[in-house]
């Protein structure tokens, strides 16, 4: 079974409505990416300064299911909330696969960088009797990596840990590689969380066509490529001027303090949770997927734009 | 004595190291360290209060809406506005839904794999061997449900944004109530998908947790802990809250006391912070980083409840509570079903490694059978939200119960502005250090004793923490 580039761009780009009613389509996907990763693409996930929500939203992908992406799809070598392993064992295990893997394997980063207090913030383990910081983490294994998956607000921006005053001096995959001359690409997949398709989305792409194109935030144009505001359900009460001003009123959120004129996501068609909802049907968009938040957005239930 | 790290501790949130003295083949003593500082309380200061209930969201991934529901539980008494009974509705929807795939969870894809051998393939080796004690047909079957249990928690992520907006990391719960009017479609939605989810917690994963306690029933003696428990309840069933599904309250030296939260200080002798900061209840509480701190530890502070350790999590609130069991309950302790056994049946039973995985396990049944009752107590149409201005100055707290245990959120408003904001979480006080009288954290004193037999796959330690959901 093969898929060509553009096929697979439509299916990315359907709407969940769609996705839900073409389910013989969503096959070939699971078809073409077992295709595309034969050999089993090795995924290596690190958590620095976050919260495992991008975690938990990827395993709340749908089509394909998170249990194909795990078994039939990649190969995930380490990942702090799954995997069977602990101590030693792990923790070698993970520096072990990225020295044999060097070059060809996939760096999933979640949470932002604690660069404060020498990197002693965040010390996710301890490598034959000697405490390795995320700093250190990330300075051996970026340069071994293919290509960075910088995952969520954090891992792309810095996100929640670096608002003001940034007490950790967080940062985020793509400052930090430049502070250190790393020269390993960098695919940011913001959003806080990201939305599981934009993950196993990007992850397909890059399997079945290698990384795809980016827009000036090193975000995937496929994903993060439209205006909310533009093409919000509720943009018609926008033009005829009736805003809701309190939460449950009917009307564009603008004056709830919504973000969605700054945000480019494509959540206003895609839905959360196999779109049973989303954001602005619910309240408002706080800008989660733009570099600056949470800062640049607050307050959040002001009107700050638009 | 041998000493011996785990690092990391995986398969929970967060970054955790443990280390333990081994003697004679058991635990003598244990030292839990946090490894990760962010320093939210400080990040919060000088925001305006109402962001707080979005930005504490991101304490946690997997428990969002708990501290999503303690934030604006501390707004609604700091503004002094009470959301009206949809508010208070919904909000227990979002909640109770987030903690069914918070328990599903924790068992099958974060504790289950000290238990069952997973499959030949990465993440699932390297791994601990040795001691699986499941015959090759059981832990099949174990496997198979790992994989149906994923869904199932997807779904119930589905059940959360109904009313959330998305999971994880709700919109829907505001000072002041909910965000969405609830609608006779989304009544029905919540309800169909929440019956999927109650068969599978009746019929597979309650029987399943029983059916592999059979098969390790010593750990009903690993594990004992503190013995002082602490709920703050949660649930709200009634808009004067004097009824909660589970109750407020604690059990301390062995005696039932009522729930008074001034009884709260917070020690750092062992934590890495200033130490001028030990000792302060968490109203008052700074948060001021002492990386170098030579006596420090762990990143997590040392909450105390009367001066002593208190265990937080499902098996506080269970025996708080002492509701009655399910039929499986019965079944396993090979009592007639027409008997009705209550949670401190399981006398010393209930304290230990399995003893907390049974009472997450009967929990999320009760929550879930709650929830259906819940869903047809809202008013299709009716507000679920009153408007509340910030005010000038206040301060309040709320408290709830996080899937994993108590949790508490103080603020002080000053200028219409956050001036303090300090959160005081489950894992902090199951997962922290010694505090400033030498006495150890919950996990601590529940690691001490821990049959170790192999110190190069340390099931028991590692079973022993997990337990706790940290």
């Amino acid at each position: 079974m093969s898929i060509s580039r553009r096929q697979f761009l439509k299916l990315c780009g359907a709407t969940g409505a769609a996705i839900s009613v073409s389910g013989s389509l969503i096959p070939e996907i699971v078809a073409a990416m077992e295709k595309a990763a034969a050999g089993n693409p090795p995924v290596v996930w690190i958590q620095g300064s976050g919260c495992t929500g991008c975690s938990v939203s990827l395993l709340n992908t749908v089509h394909p299911n998170i249990a194909e992406v795990l078994l039939k799809i990649i190969s995930l070598k380490y990942h702090p909330t799954i995997m069977a392993s602990a101590g030693d064992k792990a923790f070698e295990y993970l520096f072990q696969t990225a020295d044999k893997n060097k070059g060809k394997f996939f760096l999933a980063v979640e949470g932002s960088i604690a660069t404060g207090a020498g990197g002693k913030y965040c010390i996710p383990g301890k490598l034959k009797g000697k405490e390795v910081t995320f700093v250190e983490m990330m300075k051996d294994l970026g340069p071994k990596a293919a290509a960075v998956l910088a995952l969520g607000q954090c891992g792309a921006y810095g996100g929640i840990p670096a608002g003001k005053p940034n007490p950790t001096d967080s940062k985020g995959v793509m400052d930090f590689f430049k502070d250190h001359g790393i020269k390993t690409p960098v695919i940011n997949i913001p959003g806080c969380p990201p939305h599981p398709d934009w993950m196993v989305g990007t992850i397909a792409h890059v399997l079945m066509f290698g990384i795809p194109e980016l827009d000036s935030d090193g975000r995937p144009t496929l994903f993060f490529g439209t205006n909310v505001h533009d093409n919000c359900a509720y943009r018609s009460y926008y033009e005829e001027k009736k805003f809701a001003k309190l939460f449950g009123e009917e009307g564009c959120r603008l004056e709830l303090g919504c973000k969605g004129p700054e945000s480019f996501s494509d959540c206003w068609k895609r839905g959360w949770n196999n779109n049973v909802n989303w954001c602005i049907h619910n309240s408002l968009c706080l800008g989660c997927t733009e570099p600056g938040y949470p800062d640049r957005f607050a307050p959040f239930y002001e009107k700050t734009t638009g | 004595m041998t000493k011996l790290y785990i690092d990391p501790i995986t398969r929970i949130e967060g970054h955790l190291k443990i280390e333990v003295e081994i003697d004679g083949g058991k635990v003598k003593d244990a030292k839990s360290w946090g490894m990760l500082y962010r320093g939210f309380e400080n990040i919060l200061k000088g925001r305006d209060p109402r962001d707080a209930a979005q930005i504490v969201q991101r304490i946690c991934g997997v428990c969002p809406t708990a501290h999503g529901t303690a934030s604006v539980r501390c707004l609604d008494n700091a503004f002094k506005v009470k959301p009206p009974p949809n508010g208070r509705i919904i909000r227990n929807l979002i909640f109770g839904s987030d903690y069914l795939m918070s328990h599903i969870l924790h068992f099958y894809h974060l504790a289950a794999l000290d238990y069952v051998k997973g499959p030949d393939t990465e993440p699932f080796i390297p791994r601990y061997e040795g001691d699986y004690r499941l015959d090759p047909k059981t832990n099949k079957v174990a496997v198979d449900q790992y994989i149906k249990a994923l869904d199932i928690r997807q779904k119930c992520h589905q059940m959360v944004a109904l009313f959330g907006g998305r999971a994880p990391h709700v919109y829907g719960m505001v000072v002041g109530g909910a965000t969405e009017v609830p609608t006779v479609d989304k009544m029905v939605s919540l309800k169909w998908r929440l019956k999927e989810i109650k068969e599978f917690i009746d019929g597979t994963y309650l029987p399943t947790v029983y059916l592999v306690a059979g098969a390790y029933k010593d750990l009903f003696e690993v594990g004992a802990g503190c013995k002082n428990l602490l709920s703050f309840g949660v649930f709200p069933l009634d808009d004067d809250e004097k009824n909660f599904l589970f109750k407020p309250g604690s059990y301390t030296e062995g005696k039932d006391l009522p729930l008074d939260q001034t009884q709260i200080k917070e020690y750092v002798k062992y934590s890495w912070y200033d130490d001028k900061t030990t000792g302060l209840h968490p109203g008052k509480g700074m948060t001021v980083p002492a990386p170098d701190k030579k006596t420090g530890y762990s990143y997590v502070k040392a909450p105390r409840y009367r001066d002593l350790p208190h265990e937080v999590g499902p098996l506080a609130r269970m025996w708080v509570a002492n509701p009655v069991l399910s039929k499986h309950a019965n079944k396993f302790l090979g009592v007639d079903a027409k008997k009705e056994i209550r949670f401190r049946d399981l006398g010393d039973k209930a304290f230990s490694i399995l003893g907390r995985t049974a009472a997450r396990a009967e929990e999320c049944k009760l929550v879930a059978d709650a929830m259906d009752k819940w869903i047809m107590e809202l008013k299709p149409g009716a507000p679920s939200f009153a408007k509340a201005d910030i005010p000038k100055e206040a301060t309040g707290f709320g408290l709830s119960e996080a899937p994993r245990g108590a949790l508490g959120h103080w603020i002080t408003i000053k200028d219409h502005k956050i001036d303090n904001y300090q959160v005081c979480s489950a894992t902090i006080w199951n997962a922290g250090p010694k505090d400033d009288k030498g006495q150890l954290g919950p996990i601590e004193q529940a690691l001490v004793g821990t049959p170790v037999k192999d110190i190069k796959n340390p099931f028991n330690v590692v079973r022993v923490v997990r337990a706790f959901d940290p």
